[in-house]
């Protein structure tokens, strides 16, 4: 593969037809909500694409985001934009290691400054430099360092976007977000533990394409992939309407494929396109596997108040704040009725009786 | 020891119990009782709605038995009532409430806010905030003996007059009768025919019954004042009376709040149970009809209607009774458009009567009656309280209807069946 | 703090506290009102207090025909409201499954969308009393500040209920479904401080004012 072939030279170097593109690139096209018209120039873009440098940090991870991405059952056109992008750095896939894969970050760095794509998966610990280093470099100087020349950063994963599981409470590695060291450069969150591979792919093509990065929601998110709940995109949403849901994961209600909101859905406040996609070559997604949305692609889902409690219901325990105020109230409710009956009484008694003579006012009183 | 307004609010704070605290704590400015009050509905201002003439008593409610009133009156936060203010509700509480009871009947959350003028009336009337035409009343009730200033005389010429003109004897201070009845100074002075008519329906269904020369009076300024010591007099001479002539009852007359004072308030007010029963003139009639004593012939042809003394039936109880009695002899009845316990006030009860600086508003508010009257036009109204008569044909006059008033005891009267009697 | 600590927070430690004072503060005033105590009745009754209180409870809740005539606007849009609350709290799903985790006891829950519809219904319904309390001369006259701050607490959750369940794009949903639990836990705050305590306490005062009239033979 050569540094300057385009996207399209290498795309169909590799046996990819001129059909199987153009779906690809209808396919992208309505992900980001674009019309159909687009299709030819988002092709004409793509093709004439020059092959992007991409260089790929992973800090504090779990490696799932690059499985997700890695991990397609048959080779898929997205699959393949990855295999075509100039993947410099990563050091779970590279074969280099130690300083010699560091050297080869440092020289992609130096030949696109300013024009290579910085993908982070997971979190930065900032307690102690030392909790996650690489080559003896700790994560966060590697992370602005590399940010530097970068075009725009991708955030991929729920750690990197939002802190994810490392941050969960008590957070002992004082894990931040990228977008909590980086101000100054655009930042594309693909939050989602892991994210839905086809979101990567569709904003690297939108980038490579428009030169920009997508539309954005107030979490960082491409709203193209990011813009409805699944909740709403559900298709056992019409059981929640109707007040149907499993109360046990095998019940009645679990067998007939109703509503999971009981069982702690998190479907109703979570951001992601798995209802609409799915996974594993849109076989299908948790809820259609008949197991809650976990929220993962929202900022810290771990610590939501847990996975099997349903999202109405309180977090602490309410019953026993209500039977303790019950008991409060009636003490101090018979107090305070003590003191009444004592003021009554005391009017009583104060009362003088009261004769006709006492109907009108004295002259020294008014 | 005069009146003050310290006195006034002691008092206050001594009236108020569970049921003032409740509906205090209801209430949620709905203002649906100002809709169920006749002084708002024919004057349509908002300051005779129901709930705000108690306005003086809720903030006391407020600063003496809640929590956060307390806190807010120990620091400052909340002003106490002031005499003036007691001076400004004056009117509200006693020209523009005749204690009717109607807007207790209305209330969505259930307030008896009647209960709560009677009581509200206890701090007014010590306060020095009483009317002075009730307050004159008053005094000559306990000083005379009767608010009109009816003396035994009176009393004596007119049962003289009623036993030649009927040829009936009517007993007085006969011990051992069955029934002790009552009258009041408007059935003495203005219906004495009443007198006649009763002689003649107890004659008729042997009824053993009298008169006290010493407690004949039953109607009760302590109670309209609202002062409860000088209501308990009162009521304790018709007590110590009844005891002394060892009847069985004691009759209420045609009188609503004569009614209330001796059948409801009395036994309250002395603080102890009688030993004899009281009954409305009309639960006995009725009794009388349904034990089959009392045989009619001939009915009014005339369309009749009947007026719910308030005190007789919404807060008396005795509702049905006079329809039972009317149906006896009335060929043409017919109720007006809210009735019994939904009755409209005369606008005259609750003392209005005898505060003279209340007449321009209690004519005003006639107009609800002459409204009712209206929807059906009668030719004479039947009632059963010798004060709702003297109103009603008050405002009649005024508004220019040409219709007679009429006693409902006296109507049977005139119908008794010849043969028994 | 982000917006999953906001909504823990009021979905824990604020409901805890928004529990504290509503609870405490209902038992507060019922055990107030009760413990002025009232006089025994020494009258002859003529009918039974107890079946007269009781039976007011319930009949107070239907006007008399003159009422409805006279006062036709208040009491049709009282009606719309009150009913259109009790459907929109105690009916819809979510919330059955929070009365059942507290209380342990549920119910079937109406479908959602005649939650949604009768939520816009009583919105309206609330707008329309307040137009009428504020143009009505005897509302306008007997209204203070609190009656507005109860109108206040009692429409926000419904606004805010409607904006999270349909997750109105004025913020992430987590924080509408925050704010709408925030609005439920000011309004139980408020509640037992204010004229919404008619809630508890229309019993008592109808038990009252049927128990008096009972005792006479009155039916009221
Ligand atoms: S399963 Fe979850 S996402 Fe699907 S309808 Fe139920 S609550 Fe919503
Ligand atoms: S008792 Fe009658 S007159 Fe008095 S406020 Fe109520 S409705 Fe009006
Ligand atoms: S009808 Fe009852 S709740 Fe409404 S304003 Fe009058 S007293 Fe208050």
């Amino acid at each position: 593969m050569s540094k300057d072939e385009t996207l399209g030279e290498a795309l169909r170097r590799q046996g990819i037809t001129r059909r199987g593109f153009l779906k690809f690139c209808a396919a992208t096209a309505s992900m980001m909500a674009l019309p159909p018209s687009m299709v030819p120039a988002i092709a004409a873009a793509l093709e004439k694409a020059m092959r992007p440098s991409v260089i790929w940090l992973s800090f504090q991870e779990c490696t799932g985001c690059t499985e997700s991405l890695t991990r397609s059952h048959s080779p898929t056109v997205e699959g393949l934009i990855f295999d075509t992008i100039s993947l410099d750095y990563h050091h779970t896939l590279q074969a280099a290691s130690g300083s010699a894969a560091e050297a080869a970050r440092e020289a992609a760095m130096e030949e696109n400054y300013g024009k290579y794509i910085l993908v982070v998966d997971g979190s930065i610990p900032t307690a102690n430099p030392g909790y996650s280093t690489i080559a003896g470099i700790s994560n966060k100087s590697m992370l602005l360092d590399t940010a530097k020349g970068a075009a725009a950063i991708v955030a991929v994963g729920t750690c990197a976007a939002y802190g994810g599981i490392p941050k969960a409470k008590p957070n002992p590695t004082g894990a931040v977000a990228v977008s909590d060291l980086i101000k100054d450069k655009p930042i594309i969150n693909v939050s989602g533990c892991p994210p839905i591979p086809v979101v990567i792919t569709g904003v690297l093509a939108h980038f490579l394409t428009f030169g920009t990065i997508p539309e954005l929601d107030a979490l960082g998110r491409p709203k193209a992939y990011y813009g409805q709940s699944i909740h709403d995109r559900c298709y056992r949403r019409p059981f929640y309407d109707k007040g149907l849901f499993a109360n046990t994961f095998d019940d009645e209600g679990a067998k007939k494929g109703w509503c999971l909101y009981k069982l702690g859905c998190k479907g109703p406040t979570t951001y992601n396109a798995c209802a609409t996609t799915k996974w594993n070559e849109g076989t299908s997604f948790p809820i259609e596997a008949g197991h809650p949305c976990l929220g993962c692609s929202e900022p810290d889902f771990w610590d939501g108040g847990g996975f099997y409690k349903a999202l109405s219901m309180p977090t602490e325990d309410i019953t026993r704040a209500a039977v303790y105020a019950v008991g409060a109230g009636a003490a101090a409710g018979v107090a305070l009725g003590a003191m009444n009956r004592a003021k009554k009484a005391r009017a009583v008694k104060t009362h003088e009786k009261v004769t006709i003579n006492d109907l009108e006012k004295g002259a020294d009183d008014d | 020891m005069s009146a003050s307004l310290q006195r006034g609010l002691n008092a206050f704070k001594e009236q108020i119990d569970a049921p003032v605290a409740a509906f205090f704590s209801s209430c949620v400015r709905c203002g649906l009782c100002a809709n169920a009050c006749l002084f708002y509905t024919e004057t349509g201002d908002p300051k005779y709605t129901p709930i705000y003439k108690l306005e003086p008593l809720r903030r006391v409610w407020r600063q003496e038995y809640t929590f956060w009133g307390r806190l807010a009156k120990a620091v400052g936060l909340s002003k106490a009532v002031t005499d003036e203010e007691l001076g400004d509700w004056e009117e509200l509480v006693y020209d523009s409430c005749t204690m009717c009871g109607r807007c207790s009947m209305v209330c969505p959350v259930g307030n008896d806010i009647t209960y709560m003028i009677r009581k509200m009336r206890e701090g007014m009337a010590v306060a020095g905030h009483a009317p002075v035409g009730l307050v004159g009343a008053t005094k000559r009730a306990v000083e005379i003996g009767s608010p009109m200033g009816v003396k035994l005389p009176a009393l004596q010429a007119q049962i003289r007059h009623t036993e030649t003109e009927f040829g009936l004897e009517i007993p007085v201070d006969k011990e051992g009768a069955d029934y002790l009845l009552l009258l009041s100074s408007m059935e003495i002075m203005n219906f004495p025919e009443f007198i006649g008519a009763v002689a003649k329906i107890f004659k008729h269904a042997g009824v053993s019954w009298t008169i006290s020369s010493e407690a004949f009076e039953a109607t009760n300024s302590g109670i309209q004042i609202g002062v409860s010591e000088i209501a308990a007099e009162l009521v304790q001479r018709i007590v110590t009376a009844a005891e002394k002539l060892k009847v069985k009852s004691v009759i209420s007359p045609e009188c609503g709040h004569a009614y209330m004072a001796i059948r409801w308030e009395g036994p309250n007010l002395i603080g102890r149970p009688y030993s004899f029963k009281v009954v409305h003139i009309l639960e006995l009639l009725d009794q009388l009809r349904a034990e089959g004593r009392l045989q009619t012939t001939g009915k009014e042809s005339q369309r009749l209607t009947y007026h719910d003394p308030c005190q007789v039936s919404r807060r008396g109880g005795v509702v049905d009774q006079p329809r039972n009695l009317l149906n006896m002899v009335a060929e043409d009845f017919v109720e007006m458009p809210e009735t019994g316990t939904m009755n409209w006030c005369c606008g005259a009860g609750g003392g209005v009567s005898s505060n003279e600086r209340a007449d321009e508003i209690r004519l005003k508010a006639f107009n609800r009656k002459k409204q009712q009257l209206d929807a059906i036009h009668p030719q004479a109204i039947v009632s059963a309280c010798s004060n709702c008569r003297i109103h009603l044909e008050d405002g009649l006059e005024e508004y220019g209807m040409d219709m007679p008033v009429i006693s409902l005891t006296e109507t049977i009267a005139e119908h008794l069946a010849e043969d028994k009697s | 703090m982000t917006e999953t600590e906001l909504l823990l927070w009021v979905r824990g430690p604020a409901l805890q506290i928004a529990t504290v004072i509503f609870v405490l503060g209902i038992v507060v005033r019922i055990a107030g009102i009760l413990m002025l105590g009232r006089k025994k009745n020494l009258a002859e009754a003529r009918g039974s207090a107890v079946a007269g209180g009781l039976r007011t409870i319930l009949s107070r809740s239907i006007p008399d025909p003159g009422t409805l005539q006279r006062s036709t606007f208040n009491v049709v849009a009282g009606y719309i409201f009150h009913i259109g609350l009790f459907i929109t709290i105690l009916l819809f799903a979510p919330h059955i499954l929070l009365i059942e985790d507290v209380f342990g006891v549920s119910w079937p829950a109406l479908p959602t969308p005649i939650v949604d519809a009768t939520t816009v219904v009583t919105i309206i319904a609330l707008l329309a009393v307040l137009i009428h309390r504020l143009r009505h001369p005897v509302m306008r006259f007997l209204s203070g500040f609190q009656d507005y701050l109860v109108w206040l607490v009692t429409i926000l959750p419904l606004v805010t209920g409607y904006l999270a369940f349909h997750r109105v794009g004025i913020a992430p949903p987590p924080t509408l479904l925050a704010i709408h639990i925030l609005s439920v836990e000011l309004l139980m705050v408020v509640f037992p401080f204010t004229k919404l305590m008619h809630t508890f306490s229309l019993f008592m005062a109808r038990y009252y004012n049927g128990a008096i009239s009972g005792y006479k033979g009155v039916k009221s």
